[in-house]
């Protein structure tokens, strides 16, 4: 523990530790110091200048970001001086910015925008020095516009030290220098494994999804088509603040409404396939378990998380489940379970996703995911999306009446519910595991060791009938590259990894992290939506998957049994050796069973 | 090629920039190919994108490949007020090119580059390794004739 210091600033006496720098000793107090490029989950870049202070017996401002604070330092954060420098600043982004804020998607959540407001700078003070470079919308899943960065190296910094992708990189120098993936080939064509982490931490509108809205709507408004959708765990806790009401709010029903109101077909719940999944994956672990294997059994539900295994770890592929994720089990049974059912032909099937990722986009299309004789899943909308759908639609979610799903597909347990959190997906399967391994239900479902967002969490469980059973769980994909890493070592070392069930989440935070979520989506905000998907999961009747009632009919009726031949091909895929460099696929790592 | 350049530096990232020009030196387009930076990532175990971000950051180094004949035209304050518009005009001219590009023939490139050290002799240019001082108009005619004639 670093010791306390004395610091004033603006008068007010403050006793922080002396590790701090000004910006976070102001933050913990309340006191607000203008910034732009500055966010409190990243390490400071010092890029904008707009965070200046004075320092008393200091000759020159400097910048409270990457300033440390020191015994008896005076600060002054509001003179003359520095809201001239600050506006000029901000004067000098401005003229080279594409300022189109009413057709924005970053309008009124861009932090130029308010800062701007807030500086009171009126327009084109200075004139336009911006030279137009072309958009790169290469990937499915993000577009990035040079036009409108500033520079600030947020997504540079997420992108290579939070995540360890290593596709944005700071290219050309000074004045010139911009974000671009190597070679200039466009993100599409890139190591990026499009987590969209940078488009959360963009303070601006330079990095946003692809959006498929329109395409969508093209669908619902069409009656030739019968569109279905599903929506991620994460979705029914993200929706509410956006609409006047409080971070966390759990709203499920609201959200079938809104999708009934917007038109949708038939309104169904990915969390019903998270339930699924854990019946496929549970029961490959348990065999697998059985089987006496040395080789850890690791989950595959972030695509994020997929694309960055086989960019940088193919050599364990076979290690990851073949289950697919709930989005695409999904999608591949509402054009064969769910189009027998209920008498439709799987051709007029549009099966859209509404999920809280940038990367399901990239998933989407995968051209191997087509199992059903369709691509299994047509469209994917991010959270984002969706409000912007939502208030197009002039839905006034916060006072909409709550309505059910339809039913078939659309029934959850508390543990399909806490996919969204990271952790999730572990304690989900350890209840089910359980009851497959010893017969019996696990009495203390509430598996704490793995829940809370510490970067790396390890728990081992006495299972009766097999032994000692150790799982880890790991979000953000700097902490799986260190469980890989260990599980890698450990295999070359030992022949014997360290834990036998691994959960792996790109985002930190796990899915109510993701970078399709709302605008502001820092580390605290996930925090409490992860608790709100805990708080949903509590007050479930049902929270083990293997008691869901859907899941049961749709393995008596259509399935049969998990793993079965039918559940193999429809719900089970394999996995690719990608290029570090264009993300292109080398060769097939695993094989479709 | 990239083997026997890597044989004499260890895999440390400081030695990035050497590896770097010592591959450019020996290409005989002069520039750093994709194919190099992905042995270059391998080797040092430095993300392909970073690399990157270095080629991009100084002018010495090019991803594209360039002419027989580097020219390198100081842009810097001294060389600047002394004239190097009128130099850059004049060599655009002779060579049919704009800044960055190649002459059709492969004989030339022409770049501008950061301060070459010799202020003293402003406007300054470098051709591959050879420095010329107190540009003029005739001087550069004279000075391209002599590399044209070497061909």
């Amino acid at each position: 523990m670093a010791k306390l210091v004395n610091v004033w600033i603006d008068g007010h006496h403050l006793e922080v530790p002396s590790d701090m720098t000004i910006i976070e000793a102001a933050d913990k107090h309340g006191l607000y110091i203008p910034r732009l490029c500055y966010h409190p989950d990243l390490p400071p870049t010092a890029n904008c200048g707009v965070c200046v202070v004075e320092i008393e017996k200091m000759p020159v401002p400097k910048r409270a970001c990457c300033t440390p604070v020191a015994e008896g330092m005076k600060v002054t954060t509001n003179s003359k001086k520095l809201r001239a420098y600050r506006k000029t600043l901000v004067e000098m982004i401005l003229s080279n910015h594409d300022v189109v804020c009413p057709t924005c998607v970053a309008n009124n959540k861009c932090e130029l925008q308010t800062l701007s407001n807030n500086l009171g700078i009126e327009a084109d003070t200075l004139p336009k020095i911006l030279a137009k470079k072309p958009v790169d919308a290469s990937s499915p899943s993000i577009v990035r516009d040079p036009n409108k960065c500033i520079g600030c190296g947020r997504c540079i910094t997420v992108c290579n030290e939070v995540q360890t992708v290593y596709a944005l990189t700071m290219t050309e120098r000074g004045f010139e220098a911009y974000p671009s993936v190597a070679f200039e080939h466009g993100m599409g064509t890139s190591s990026c494994v499009n987590c969209g982490q940078c488009t959360v931490y963009c303070p601006t509108g330079a990095l946003r999804e692809n959006s498929e809205i329109e395409a969508v709507w093209d669908a619902i408004l069409d009656p030739e088509k019968h569109v279905i959708v599903q929506e991620a765990p994460s979705i029914r806790v993200s929706l509410g603040e956006e609409f006047g009401m409080p971070l966390g709010s759990v709203t499920p029903k609201k959200m079938y409404a809104a999708l009934r109101k917007i038109g949708f077909d038939s309104v169904m719940d990915t969390n019903f396939t998270a339930d699924l999944t854990i019946m496929e994956e549970g029961s490959e672990c348990v065999a697998k378990l059985k089987s006496g294997s040395k080789r850890p059994l690791i989950t595959s539900c972030s695509p994020g998380w997929v694309k960055f295994m086989e960019t940088y770890y193919p050599d364990l592929a076979d290690c990851v489940s073949t289950a697919k994720s709930p989005m695409s089990m999904f999608g591949a049974l509402s054009k064969t379970y769910y189009a027998e059912q209920n008498g439709i032909d799987p051709a007029k099937i549009v099966s859209v996703a509404i999920m809280p990722c940038t990367a399901k986009k990239f998933e989407a299309r995968r051209p191997e995911l087509n199992d059903s004789g369709y691509q299994d899943t047509d469209y994917v909308l991010t959270t984002r999306e969706f409000i912007r759908m939502i208030k197009e639609a002039g839905i006034d979610f916060a006072n909409i009446p709550e309505e059910e799903p339809d039913e078939g597909m659309s029934f959850y347990t508390g543990a399909g519910t806490i996919f969204g959190a990271t952790g999730g997906v572990m304690e989900a399967a350890i209840r089910s595991a359980w009851f497959l391994v010893t017969g019996t239900e696990l009495e203390d479902m509430e598996v704490k060791a793995v829940r809370g967002l510490q970067g790396v969490k390890e728990a081992t469980l006495d299972v009766p009938g097999f032994g000692k059973l150790s799982v880890a769980v790991a979000h953000g994909l700097s902490n799986a590259r260190i469980v890989m890493d260990r599980v890698r070592d450990s295999l070359a070392t030992t022949g014997e990894s360290p834990w036998h069930f691994i959960e792996i989440m790109a985002c930190p935070g796990g899915c109510v992290g993701g970078g399709g979520q709302p605008y502001g989506n820092d580390i605290a905000s996930r925090a409490r939506r992860g608790l709100a998907l805990y708080e949903e999961d509590r007050d479930l009747p049902l929270r083990r998957s293997h008691q869901n009632p859907e899941v049961a009919k749709i393995y008596k009726d259509y399935l049969g049994a998990p793993l079965s031949e039918k559940a193999l091909k429809l719900l089970h895929t394999f996995y690719f050796e990608r290029s570090k460099y264009t993300g292109k696929v080398v060769k097939e790592a695993t094989h479709k069973h | 090629m990239y083997k026997e350049i890597f044989s004499k530096y260890e895999p440390t990232k400081d030695n990035l920039i050497y590896i770097l020009h010592e591959i450019q030196d020996k290409h005989p387009q002069h520039y750093i190919s994709e194919d190099a930076v992905d042995k270059v990532a391998e080797y040092l175990k430095v993300p392909a994108n970073h690399i990157y971000g270095v080629l991009t950051f100084y002018t010495m180094y090019s991803t594209t490949p360039r002419g027989k004949n580097i020219i390198r035209l100081c842009e810097s304050p001294p060389c600047y007020i002394k004239g190097t518009v009128n130099i850059l005009r004049k060599l655009k001219a002779l060579l049919d090119v704009e800044i960055g590009e190649t002459t059709k023939d492969g004989h030339f490139t022409l770049e501008l580059c950061a301060c070459l050290g010799v202020c003293g002799n402003a406007p300054v240019m470098m051709i591959n390794e050879d420095v010329y001082g107190d540009l003029t108009e005739e001087k550069v005619e004279d000075i391209i004739e002599k590399y044209r004639r070497a061909k």
